[in-house]
């Protein structure tokens, strides 16, 4: 059995983050696609609290919820491409924002992509509002990290890759690059990414993906 | 050269306290700003605008909020008697649980329990039913360890502490409804009594009374409010 084990699902940007963390590591780790419909024993094993992926297993031991593991890669995997910056300042800072994209802002952005008329201009509001405070986090740097990708970009993902398809699917429009430049430039740098370019999944796939479950929610 | 530390906090606000609790145990010397938590400060304001809330740790000029990425701050500052472990397994281990505890169990908790406090009727039955559901959870976690970080208290223990404590006060300020049942939950009744022994956590507990009190308060107010707005 290899060393380090991933349960992931190809479209999700959770699963996602631990596949960028450990490519920009350099860690050789054997990756195994779950079937959320029917999910394999070893992950219910692994993860019996929550059932869900990302789960990491290294020498046996189990680890879920997308940012302890991205902490614990950083730790366990210390000498290249630090995820986490040294100081503790900054590190607080990191996990404030990640923290915060984590907890209000990819809830607030998918219930503005998919919500009803009626309460579809509410959610927008406060997924602008998100928006914007990222917009002035970013201020001017090329990534969160500074001049590297740290974890904040990491956890944003899904604000860079996945919602310019979402929009594309549903005709939502939130990210512009009239209404917030540094994210919009921020989104194209970081799919340009090497380290995160090579490990998202295929545009297409999701687009269709996206499409049909967009049918799907309009019939309703 | 001397460092600054302030905290902004609430009173009788758990999460508060889980920032005082590791100042202490670390023998942090911090100065106490307390917070109207119903008429928020400028500083309160424009040191956390992203939520608005406290405990705030200011640190020289440097701001931290919320309270799990303040412990870890502190934590990695001071580093004298550790709160998480060091080994990056066990620490990923207290990491997902104050997570689970925190999200699933101790917000869901905090949120039953409180309501059940005010509510009245069938929604107070409901609300109990759910805090009880979510101690189920703790008590499993518990079951059959001292303190989780070892002998000393950890970060968990900080996560999950003020439930032995603020609980009763709820159960009582709520007209005698019964939630924490030692008889039920004999692993967080035998933790929250060792906890609560700390000589560092006896001494930092917001007055009895006082909560009770308040508690009534807010619980009169909130109901008030409730059916003011269902009518």
């Amino acid at each position: 059995m290899a060393q380090v084990q991933l349960f992931g699902l190809w479209g999700s940007p959770f699963s996602c983050r631990v596949e960028i963390a450990l490519k920009l590591k350099g860690v050789e780790y054997e990756y195994i696609e779950e079937d959320l419909s029917n999910k394999s024993p070893l992950l219910l094993q692994y993860n019996p609290i929550h059932k869900k992926v990302p789960v990491l297993v290294h020498k046996r031991k189990p680890i879920a919820e997308s940012l302890v593991i991205l902490e614990y890669i950083d730790e366990t995997w210390n000498e290249r491409n630090p995820i986490l910056p040294h100081d503790p300042y900054e590190r607080a800072t990191a996990r404030f924002w990640a923290k915060f994209i984590d907890e209000k802002c990819i809830f607030a952005l998918w219930k503005a992509c998919w919500s009803e008329e009626k309460e579809r201009e509410e959610a927008a509001r406060e997924a602008s509002e998100h928006l914007q405070t990222l917009e002035d986090v970013l201020k001017d740097k090329r990534f969160f990290g500074g001049d590297m990708i740290g974890l904040v970009d990491i956890v944003a993902n899904f604000i860079g890759f996945w919602l310019g398809i979402i929009e594309e699917a549903t005709g939502v429009k939130l990210l512009t690059e009239e209404k917030y430049p540094k994210l919009y430039k921020w989104s194209e740098e970081f799919v340009n990414c090497s380290a995160i370019k090579e490990n998202l999944p295929p545009r297409d796939k999701l687009l269709a993906y996206m499409r049909a479950r967009y049918g799907v929610s309009i019939t309703y | 050269m001397t460092t600054k530390v302030k905290l902004l906090g609430f009173w009788c606000s758990p999460f508060a306290f889980r920032v005082v609790w590791a100042l202490k145990l670390k023998g942090v010397e911090f100065e106490y700003i307390e917070e109207d938590i119903f008429n928020k400060s400028t500083e309160l304001l424009e040191l956390n605008p992203v939520h608005k809330k406290v405990p705030v740790l200011v640190h020289d000029k440097r701001v931290i909020v919320e309270s799990f990425v303040i412990l870890e701050y502190i934590d990695e500052t001071w580093p004298q008697d550790p709160l998480l472990p060091q080994d990056p397994y066990e620490k990923a281990m207290a990491r997902f649980w104050a997570k689970f505890g925190d999200e699933k169990v101790t917000v869901k908790l905090l949120e039953s329990a409180y309501k059940a406090m005010w509510s009245k009727g069938e929604e107070k039955q409901k609300a109990m039913k759910e805090a009880v559901e979510s101690l189920e959870k703790i008590e499993e976690v518990l079951r059959g360890k001292n303190f989780m970080g070892g002998n000393s208290i950890g970060y968990l223990d900080l996560a999950i502490g003020w439930i032995g404590y603020w609980i009763p006060v709820w159960e009582e300020a709520g007209g005698s409804m019964r939630i924490l049942d030692s008889q039920k939950f004999p692993a967080i009744a035998e933790w929250s009594t060792k906890f609560q022994k700390h000589p560092v956590i006896k001494e930092n507990l917001p007055p009895r009374d006082r909560t009770l009190a308040y508690c009534h308060k807010r619980a009169e107010e909130i109901y008030a409010n409730f059916c003011a707005s269902e009518n």
